[in-house]
C-alpha cells in the first residue's frame, strides 16, 4: 500500500468549510461529533475497504443506531442513497445523501477477536478487531462495552441469497469512491476501518480512508 | 360485580382474597409441575417454569444453564421478541449480527446457535416446527407504533416491543441503553434478492421452538406485534412458555447444519464455565 491517495475530493465540499479532514489509518479508528446539517464524507482511497461505524446522538448516547430500526423502516437490508440511519426509538440520526459505492451492508456487524475464534479459528484471537477500535474509541467518549451495539460496514457486500445463506464478500467498491451523511441531529459517530484480515471485505488488505465532516456555507 | 361491600379494610381484604385461585389463561401457573401442556417427556420434577403471556405483554426470566425454554404460538399470531444475556456477565449479550454472520444463515431454525459477540454460544435451537422467524427487523417502538396504531406506550392497547422490553430490562436491573438487537420467533420475514422485506407471517397456530441455554441466561421476551405485520390492526394473540431442567449441550445439536464455526462456539462456551467453576 501507498501513503499516496488517489486525490478525490467530491465537488460539492467546494461550497463547504471543512471542519475536519483526517485520514484513518489502515485499522485505526476514527470518532467525532457531526453537527445537525453537517455532512460526513467518507472517501474509500484505494477501493474494496470496509468502514464500520456505529453512530449515537451527541447528547443522549442512549439513543443509537439500530440496524433493525433502519431495516424495517426502509424495509431493505441494504443502505443505498436516500437511506435514514434509525436509532433504536425509531428517530432519524443521519441520511446517505450521496452514495458512489450503490449498497453498503448493516446486517453483518464488526469482527471481535472472540467472534472470529468462530470464523476462522483460534489461531485469530490475538489479530486485529473492530471491537477493539470500537471499546478504545468509544472509551475516549465515556462509552463501553454495553454501548456496542449493531454497526454499520460502508462499502462492504454481504449478499443474501434466498436460501438465507450470507456473508462477506468481495467488495463492490473502488479507489476514490465516496459517500456522504447529512447528520440529521448531533451525532457521535465512531469508526473502526475495519482490520479483520480473513475476509474479502477489504481484500484482506486493510487500507486507509479519509473522513471529511464539513459545513455548508450557506 | 363483586357482591362483597368493599367500603371497609374489612370489606376490601375479603374481596381481594376472593379472588383467589382465578384462572386465566394467560398467567404463571404454580407451582409450574402443576401446569398442563409439558411436553411428554418433562419428569415433574424437572418442570422449572410454565406461563402464558397476553399478547401485547411481557416477561423476564433468569434461567440456569441447561433449561430447555419451549415457546408456543397458541393460536398464530404470537411474536416473542427476544434479548438474551450471560447472567453471569450481562455486558454479554445476544448479538444478531454475529449470530447470522458467523452461522452463514439469516434464517434461524433448528441447529443453529445463538451467539454472543464473545465467541460463545448464549443457546442453541434445538426444535422448531415453526421456521417463520426473523433476525433482520427487530422490534417496534414507540414512534412507530403511535404512527401506526395511535399509540405505543406500555399500558395502551398497543404496546411497542422496545417499550416492553425496556421495563423488563429494568427488572433484572439493567437498563435501555442495555437492550441490544433483537429476534423475534414465529412472524418470518424475507428478503428478496434486491435486499428489500417481504413478511411471512407464520407458520400457524400451535407452532414451536425449544431454545436450549448453553449459559446461564437472562431472558427477556415481549410478545408483540411484528414491526412489518401489515395489518392496521393490533393483532397480538399469547404466547406459551413451558421451561424445565436439562444438560448444556457437549457439541453442537446433532441437527446442526452449521459446520465448525458451531463447534468453535460450544468448545468456546464449555471452557469458558469449567475455568469458572461451574
Amino acid at each position: 500500500m501507498t501513503d499516496t491517495a488517489p486525490v478525490n475530493v467530491p465537488a460539492f465540499i467546494a461550497d463547504h468549510r471543512i471542519l475536519d479532514d483526517t485520514i484513518a489509518a489502515p485499522r485505526g479508528p476514527w470518532s467525532g461529533i457531526v453537527h445537525a446539517g453537517d455532512n460526513l464524507t467518507i472517501i474509500d482511497l484505494f477501493g474494496n475497504q470496509a468502514v464500520d461505524c456505529i453512530v449515537y446522538d451527541a447528547h443522549d448516547t442512549g439513543i443509537r443506531y439500530s440496524a433493525p430500526d433502519t431495516i424495517a423502516s426502509q424495509r431493505n437490508v441494504y443502505l443505498t442513497e436516500g437511506s435514514v440511519l434509525r436509532a433504536n426509538t425509531g428517530a432519524p440520526l443521519m441520511t446517505l445523501v450521496r452514495d458512489e459505492v450503490g449498497r453498503h451492508d448493516t446486517i453483518g456487524g464488526a469482527c471481535s477477536k472472540e467472534s472470529n475464534s468462530l470464523r476462522y479459528g483460534h489461531h485469530t484471537v490475538h489479530q486485529h478487531a473492530c471491537v477493539e477500535n470500537f471499546l478504545a474509541e468509544g472509551a475516549r467518549w465515556g462509552l463501553g462495552k454495553r454501548d456496542l451495539v449493531s454497526n454499520i460496514n460502508w462499502y462492504m457486500n454481504v449478499p443474501l441469497e434466498p436460501s438465507g445463506v450470507m456473508g462477506i464478500v468481495d467488495g463492490i467498491s473502488a479507489p476514490g469512491l465516496s459517500l456522504t451523511l447529512r447528520a440529521d441531529r448531533d451525532v457521535l459517530v465512531l469508526i473502526s476501518n475495519c482490520p479483520q484480515i480473513n475476509n474479502p471485505c477489504n481484500g484482506f488488505d486493510p487500507t486507509a480512508v479519509r473522513m471529511i465532516v464539513s459545513s455548508p456555507l450557506s | 360485580m363483586s357482591e362483597i361491600a368493599t367500603d371497609s379494610p374489612e370489606g376490601a381484604r375479603a374481596h381481594a382474597r376472593a379472588q383467589s385461585g382465578t384462572v386465566v389463561d394467560t398467567m404463571p401457573v404454580l407451582p409450574p409441575s402443576s401446569a398442563s401442556h409439558w411436553p411428554g417427556d418433562v419428569a415433574v420434577a424437572d418442570r422449572r417454569w410454565a406461563e402464558t403471556i397476553a399478547g401485547g405483554n411481557y416477561t423476564a426470566l433468569t434461567v440456569a444453564r441447561g433449561t430447555l425454554i419451549e415457546f408456543t404460538d397458541l393460536e398464530g399470531d404470537a411474536c416473542a421478541h427476544l434479548a438474551l444475556y450471560n447472567a453471569w456477565q450481562i455486558d454479554e449479550r445476544l448479538n444478531v449480527a454475529d449470530t447470522i454472520k458467523v452461522q452463514w444463515q439469516a434464517y434461524p431454525t433448528t441447529g443453529q446457535l445463538l451467539l454472543s459477540d464473545r465467541g460463545r454460544a448464549l443457546a442453541s435451537i434445538v426444535a422448531d416446527s415453526s421456521a417463520h422467524h426473523d433476525t433482520l427487523a427487530g422490534t417496534t417502538n414507540l414512534a412507530g407504533n403511535t404512527a401506526r396504531y395511535g399509540d405505543g406506550s406500555p399500558q395502551s392497547g398497543s404496546p411497542a416491543g422496545r417499550e416492553l422490553l425496556v421495563l423488563a430490562a429494568a427488572k433484572v436491573g439493567l437498563s435501555p441503553r442495555d437492550i441490544p438487537p433483537t429476534l423475534s420467533f414465529f412472524q418470518g420475514v424475507f428478503a428478496e434478492p434486491d435486499g428489500s422485506l417481504t413478511f411471512r407471517g407464520s407458520a400457524g397456530a400451535g407452532a414451536a421452538v425449544r431454545i436450549r441455554a448453553e449459559l446461564p441466561l437472562i431472558v427477556l421476551i415481549a410478545n408483540v406485534p411484528h414491526p412489518l405485520d401489515p395489518r392496521d390492526d393490533y393483532v397480538s394473540t399469547p404466547l406459551r412458555l413451558r421451561a424445565w431442567a436439562g444438560e448444556p449441550g457437549s457439541a453442537p445439536s446433532p441437527e446442526t447444519k452449521v459446520g465448525p464455526e458451531a463447534a468453535r462456539a460450544i468448545a468456546n462456551t464449555i471452557a469458558y464455565t469449567e475455568l469458572r467453576g461451574i
